[in-house]
């Protein structure tokens, strides 16, 4: 885990406010780390100025994975290294290789991309988020400003969330 | 506030279907005399295969069948070809039109706020509904001898060669009340009864969004949602017996369990893509300016979702026959992928209704944008006008069947009279509701 980080953390009660707030705080050219909110708010995504996730380009990867494994698996196995009768139809025909491939293709999908998620997340096992303010689990929306990244000093971004209406404004090192 | 929005049905789109009308009339008459020219001989030798598919695969009934393609020829080629074709785009179209009800049916039954601005549209394909049930009724009575094998009474005179105990078996099906090989009671009461009722509530769901738009309020709302919920029950059991009636009955022999949804997600599928052409081509017409890509976004959606719902009907159906391998179930598939007027269209079906749909439309921009959308449900339309001719053609015309300028001809007249008969409906409602309670909502649609 890196160590030496120095974040100033604001916290909201009200997450129109909060929109308003991080519109303002990025005009001001402040970098915002991340915000944690206990239920999803929409638009936050927008204002943050995120880009799109990348995670259904990687949903995709993992399911044509799953249909050429799947396909690729049956035909080996019925055709060629085990042939077996099934009502006299051919040994390696597509129609009953279908549900199984399709099967294979959304679990390959879906178990990929909660990995990748957990990955990408640092949700990983043996790796800690980090807490910025517990309260980000109950009722408040927290807004995380990484001092390494930014110019402003540690009081005038105090003073920029308590002026975009801030309840409280904290800091936290890890 | 709603402002009045209206479509306004220029003369100029006027006279752009009536010569869409024309050149369909043309075309269909140049292939009735390319049919009668050149298709006789051919039309003799393909009878021959097809006697010794049937006796090939079903023995025990070969002696039947023989007799009765020998006896049934009927009316002469082209014209048989025109009522096939004339019935398929028949089935096609009550489909599209039945879809634009059930889909607003659907949307008060789910209480959906996202479709508050595009639910004149459906609304307005529903308009083509009387006019499909007057033509089907009337075809029926024209055609039926020809596209109807269980038409024909002596199929159930013991005395008679072509005497066949399977159809007889499913006669009263068809002759209820009445003997077997009469009239087609109770087969004709189920036509008009659908065909009346759909209008009927077709009828009711549309006054009261039309009184919405004048009064306001939520009460209309909460009838015109009583009526959904009653119409989609009356819809689920009438849409797959129609599918029985109209479809199956044509191969009189073979039956599917899976057909009444097979039909069901073929027309679902049809009537989504054409609500959306419709949206897509009024919304970049300068119309429907409430419409955005969130809306557009969720129409995407439905194709998409619908044509890999379709394919797994499809596959439903087709992988219990592959793997049961019943004779009188497989000449149904034989039929179509063995024969070479319809081999090439059963897979250009799965194609378009499946494949390109699916890549297509898979990224969330490739449904947010008109562009694509234009180019996607165009191709599922085409793709599902293959699968309905694949369901009626083999069964009516055997090996004499295949798409030519006659059936391209009889589509283009047929594309044209339902264009018409829905702009023109649509031309004289509002576009878009003035007082729907889930217009806030919609407007503020964010996906």
């Amino acid at each position: 885990m890196q160590s030496n980080k120095n974040f100033v953390v604001g916290i909201f009660d009200d997450e129109d406010v909060l929109l308003d707030a991080v519109e303002k705080i990025r005009g001001n050219g402040v970098r915002i780390d991340e915000v944690y909110s206990p239920f999803p708010v929409h638009g936050l995504d927008e204002a943050l100025g995120y880009r799109r996730t990348r995670l259904p380009i990687a949903s995709f990867m993992f399911g044509i994975t799953g249909t050429i494994l799947a396909l690729f698996t049956q035909t080996w196995m019925l055709g060629y290294d085990w042939p077996m009768d099934i009502g006299g139809k051919n040994h390696a025909s597509l129609p009953p290789f279908i549900p199984v491939t399709f099967e294979f293709t959304v679990l390959c999908a879906s178990f990929g991309i909660v990995i990748t998620f957990l990955i990408v997340s640092n949700m990983k096992p043996y790796s800690w988020p980090r807490s910025y303010d517990i309260r980000s689990t109950d009722d408040k929306h927290v807004m995380a400003i990484d001092l390494a990244h930014n110019k402003l000093s540690k009081d005038e971004i105090g003073r920029l969330l308590k002026d975009s209406g801030a309840s409280e404004v904290n800091e936290k090192n890890f | 506030m709603i402002a009045d929005e209206k479509y306004e049905f220029k003369a100029q789109t006027k006279t752009k279907l009536f010569i869409l009308a024309a050149v369909g009339l043309l075309l269909m008459v140049a292939g009735i005399f390319m049919v009668n020219s050149g298709g006789h001989e051919e039309h003799h030798a393909s009878t021959e295969i097809s006697k010794s598919l049937t006796a090939s695969l079903a023995p025990q009934e070969a002696g039947h069948q023989e007799v009765a393609a020998a006896e049934h020829h009927g009316s002469p080629v082209w014209l048989k070809k025109i009522y096939a074709s004339l019935w398929q785009n028949s089935i096609f179209y009550t489909g599209i039109g039945i879809i634009g009800l059930f889909f607003v049916a659907i949307q008060y039954a789910a209480q959906a706020g996202w479709s508050a601005p595009i639910k004149r549209v459906p609304l307005a394909m529903g308009s083509w509904i009387p006019v499909a049930g007057i033509f089907m009724v009337v075809l029926w009575f024209v055609a039926k001898g020809d596209i109807f094998h269980w038409t024909h009474h002596d199929l159930f005179d013991k005395s008679s060669k072509s005497y066949d105990a399977v159809i007889e078996g499913k006669g009263g099906f068809f002759y209820w009340p009445l003997a077997a090989g009469s009239f087609p009671l109770f087969f004709f009461i189920r036509m008009v009864a659908f065909f009346g009722l759909w209008y009927l509530f077709y009828v009711w769901i549309k006054r009261e969004m039309l009184a919405e738009d004048i009064n306001g309020g939520t009460a209309h709302w909460l009838t015109a949602r009583k009526y959904s919920a009653i119409f989609l029950v009356i819809f689920a059991v009438s849409s797959s017996i129609a599918a029985w009636d109209w479809v199956m009955s044509i191969d009189t022999h073979w039956f599917s369990t899976m057909f009444g949804w097979y039909i069901f997600a073929s027309w679902w599928l049809s009537g989504l893509a054409a609500i959306t052409i419709f949206v897509v081509h009024l919304k970049s017409a300068g119309y429907l300016k409430l419409v955005n890509a969130n809306h557009l976004h969720d129409l995407g959606k439905f194709v998409f979702a619908f044509s890999i719902f379709w394919t797994y009907i499809w596959f439903g159906q087709f992988l219990l026959i592959w793997y049961a391998n019943i004779p009188e179930e497989t000449i149904y598939f034989i039929s179509q992928m063995r024969n070479a007027p319809y081999s090439w269209i059963f897979y250009v079906s799965l194609f378009m209704n499946f494949v390109l749909p699916f890549l297509l439309l898979m990224t969330r921009d490739s449904k947010r944008h008109i562009s694509m959308l234009k180019l996607v449900c165009p191709i599922v339309l085409i793709g599902q006008w293959f699968n309905f001719y694949n369901m009626v053609t083999p069964g009516v015309m055997q090996h004499n069947g295949g798409i030519g300028f006659l059936e391209i001809g009889v589509s283009l007249v047929f594309l044209a009279v339902f264009l018409f008969v829905v702009l023109n409906a649509l031309s004289k409602i509002q576009l878009v509701a003035k007082h729907h309670p889930f217009m806030e909502e919609s407007l503020n649609h964010h996906i």
